[in-house]
């Protein structure tokens, strides 16, 4: 299977060499594709001198979801046949890769979720973040009629029906929980499975408190216009 | 029919005047697209019609009935400036849209190019 490996990142100079070379030694026939999201720090030049990835340089920051979007966008024009999503922060194991890969390459799920709450392998100490995550996942859970426990991980794997639907519409402002709502309302067949993570030893993250909070009203508000939405394809 | 004209009439009929000259001025100068100028001309025409017959405001007051005519006048100002917010709100989530589209496939490009220069330089 023709595999893009895809890795948003936005100001990640002292994390991103650490990843590549982490997912390229344990993936090494995935095309890495990392979209810089605007970065101002030289993330860029570090992932050119790898040599091993590829690299979308955003002309100004978009926000994750549209960084994304760009990724399922070049999978598209290039045909591959699976996209994997993998956070630039080092929080993502590269050895998991394959698990997360697993029920798609078996054709068990067009989706899959690697959650960190599925199994009790790792920690997540940020209490508030927490709290935010279970409501977000919460009402994913209620609305998608299935239970999501992780529906903010970053660490996701797609098929080539629901890299293209992506690739057509992004929910740009709030991903995470509104694509979950919109690949399912498409008949995607969503699936979890375990993962463990990392917590960030270097740089910081570009979320703070308040942006937590803003952006889980924004997330419950549009999880809930989606269920107005009719599907986009039949 | 005998005309009177109160001072504050003058005063705003001049005043819509000069809105609607101002207005005329900015889509000669290409500063205000025809498009969204229609609807602030519409405006201004209304004022024009409030200022020579305000007798018009007391009419829809007693129509809507309000009790003190001023507030009619306030209720239709807000409804109309809040619709026309809205409106800029639309138009500014297209542009974005457009926007975040322009700025992925420039970005979807630019590593096409990269990469056909280091096809080339290669061959060479």
């Amino acid at each position: 299977m023709k595999t893009l490996i895809i890795i948003p990142a936005y100001n990640e100079e002292e994390n991103i060499k650490e990843v590549i070379d982490g997912v390229k030694k344990e993936e090494p026939d995935a095309k890495i594709l990392v979209i810089d999201d605007g970065s101002s720090d030289s993330t860029a030049s570090v992932v050119k001198n790898t040599k091993k990835a590829d690299i979308i340089m955003l002309p100004h920051n978009l926000g994750i979801g549209g960084a994304v979007q760009t990724g399922f966008k070049y999978a598209r024009k290039n045909t591959y046949d699976m996209v994997v999503r993998v956070d630039a922060d080092g929080q993502h194991r590269a050895e998991e890769i394959r698990d997360v890969m697993q029920p798609v390459v078996e054709k068990k799920a067009d989706m899959v979720i690697g959650s960190r709450f599925l199994a009790e392998t790792g920690g997540y100490p940020i209490l508030t973040r927490r709290i935010g995550q279970k409501i977000i996942a919460f009402f994913t859970s209620l609305i998608a009629r299935q239970k999501i426990t992780d529906s903010t991980s970053g660490f996701r794997c797609y098929n080539k029906r629901a890299t293209t639907l992506l690739s057509k519409y992004y929910p740009t402002d709030s991903p995470g929980g509104e694509e979950i709502i919109f690949l399912q309302k498409n008949a995607i067949k969503i699936k979890e499975v375990p993962i463990s993570i990392k917590m960030r030893e270097k740089g910081k993250s570009s979320i703070t408190t308040l942006d937590s909070i803003f952006y889980m009203i924004k997330v419950v508000l549009s999880i809930f216009i989606n269920v107005l939405r009719t599907p986009i394809i039949k | 029919m005998e005309i009177n004209l109160y001072t504050y009439q003058i005063l705003s009929i001049i005043g819509s005047i000069l809105i609607l000259l101002l207005l005329i001025e900015l889509v000669r100068k290409r500063k205000l697209k025809e498009n969204y100028s229609l609807l602030w001309f519409g405006i201004a025409i209304v004022f024009i019609i409030f200022s020579i017959w305000p007798d018009l405001l007391f009419f829809i007051a007693s129509l809507l009935g309000i009790q003190y005519s001023p507030s009619a006048l306030f209720l239709i100002l807000i409804t109309g400036l809040y619709l026309l917010l809205l409106h800029f709100s639309v138009v500014i989530s297209e542009l974005s849209e457009k926007n975040k589209n322009l700025s992925q496939k420039i970005g979807l490009m630019d590593l096409e190019i990269r990469k056909l220069k280091d096809k080339n330089r290669k061959t060479r």
